[in-house]
């Protein structure tokens, strides 16, 4: 018979890391998207050259480990200017920064996808540059740009669970002290495991699902 | 300014120690990554194949790698396989950690290139009297690798980033992990990290720059 030592109280307690995993991807991914379309429109606007200065700097979050960038956050924060800022903040700020850089590759790619000459119609029959944005290319754009942002979104919950670095209790995290007091790695994995997929894999068909209905018409 | 002194000599002069790291590290993406391509390729050989047993498997490979953290996969190539007496060395830990997610993705990626080459050839390969797998080796998997190359850099990048996550089963062998320990015997966080975070992004541009060169070489026609 399968026996094991998992109490309620344990369960209770991996849903609060559960929750602090969806939490931080919540709003990382919020002001990450914010950012990103910010990011992504202004890169439009002012074209590839004028923008270098801020594409080198989103690039950098896209070429070192997230690791790195939550230890280097936290030891700026907290070392050198000093402040006392919780861990879910220094988390959430490097997660939303790091969120911002895909982010704006997306919206690129999606704002890029209009026609030109759909944007210059619309000019020329006497909408401002507002009403182009908002009537003709964010619903095309959207199109092209949602999948790949729904598994960008995915991504870092996935991420996430590396925040446990900057002292946030987390669903691993949270699993890994289970697994130190109760000695049951491969079940206490296999939870955490399938709770991730079961978030992950429905979104992931949505989202492939998605791409496909919206590629062929 | 800061109420904090950078000592930025203390961290450069352990800079040598920090490049074997980085050397530990290279050769951790370059294996998990030569492996899981041919892990891939299997794997895409299993999806093609009309056998649903095989089918299921490579399935469930793919989708558990690409739903689960990278993280989440290396606990398991350590912690969770020694409850079957099975003790991995972190360093195969996270080899083999590594080697699942690639794996995983690239064969993902493969199918998506797939679909870019017609079926018909390799219906005219096998009627020039080639095997299947004849047809598939020397027609279709040549086209496959040409068109997945880009992503296939992606993932080479992911994978040198991924070799962080080794510091987690107790490596400590490589950048994150020497970082780390002479993080634990001076004590300077910042400095040490940042230089660590200037070599990941130079690894990073040398391949994507590299790759963008082998490409421009081997695809030109």
């Amino acid at each position: 018979m399968f026996h094991t030592a998992l109490t309620s109280a344990d369960l209770i307690f991996l849903a609060k890391g559960a929750g602090m995993t969806i939490l931080v991807t919540a709003i990382s991914v919020f002001i990450g998207t914010l950012l990103g379309i910010v990011f992504g429109v202004l890169r439009g606007q002012l074209g590839p050259i004028w923008f270098a200065p801020v594409t080198f700097v989103l690039d950098i979050f896209r070429s070192v480990p997230l690791l790195i960038q939550l230890v280097l956050a936290n030891a700026f924060v907290g070392m050198v200017l000093r402040l006392h800022i919780s861990g879910l903040t220094v988390a959430c700020m490097v997660l939303s920064l790091y969120t911002a850089a895909y982010c704006t590759e997306i919206v690129r790619g999606g704002i890029h996808a209009v026609p030109a000459t759909t944007r210059r119609a619309a000019r020329s029959l006497g909408m401002s540059w507002l009403q182009d944005m908002r009537y003709i290319v964010l619903p095309l754009a959207t199109r092209i740009a949602l999948p790949s942002w729904i598994g960008l979104a995915l991504g870092v919950m996935k991420d996430s669970a590396l925040v446990y670095v900057v002292q946030v209790t987390e669903l691993l995290k949270s699993t890994q002290i289970l697994i130190t007091r109760l000695q049951e790695p491969l079940f206490l994995l296999l939870i955490c495991g399938a709770f991730y997929f079961i978030i992950s894999f429905p979104l992931a068909r949505f989202g492939g699902y998605l791409e496909k209905r919206w590629s062929n018409d | 300014m800061f109420g904090y002194t950078f000592q930025w000599n203390q961290a450069l002069a352990r800079l040598p120690k920090m490049l074997d790291g980085a050397a530990v590290t290279m050769e951790v993406a370059v294996l998990s990554m030569l492996i899981g391509i041919a892990l891939a390729v299997l794997l895409t050989l299993l999806r093609l194949s009309g056998s649903r047993p095989l089918k299921a498997i490579a399935t469930t490979w793919v989708e558990i790698a690409r739903n689960t953290p990278a993280l989440f996969q290396i606990y398991m190539a350590h912690f969770g396989v020694a409850s079957f007496g099975i003790h991995f060395s972190p360093f195969t830990s996270l080899l083999i950690g590594i080697t699942f997610n690639n794996a995983g993705y690239l064969a993902e990626n493969f199918r998506g290139a797939l679909k870019a080459i017609p079926d018909t050839q390799t219906r005219a390969g096998r009627s020039l009297g080639m095997s299947q797998l004849q047809a598939f080796r020397y027609i279709i998997l040549p086209q496959m690798l040409r068109i997945a190359f880009l992503p296939m850099t992606n993932q080479m990048v992911w994978a040198v980033l991924m070799t962080s996550l080794g510091v987690t089963v107790g490596m400590n062998s490589d950048l994150y992990g020497v970082t780390q320990d002479l993080n634990a015997l001076t004590f300077r966080t910042f400095e040490l990290f940042a230089i660590a975070a200037v070599i990941f992004y130079i690894i990073t541009k040398i391949i994507t720059l590299g790759a963008r060169l082998i490409a421009s070489r081997l695809f030109r026609y």
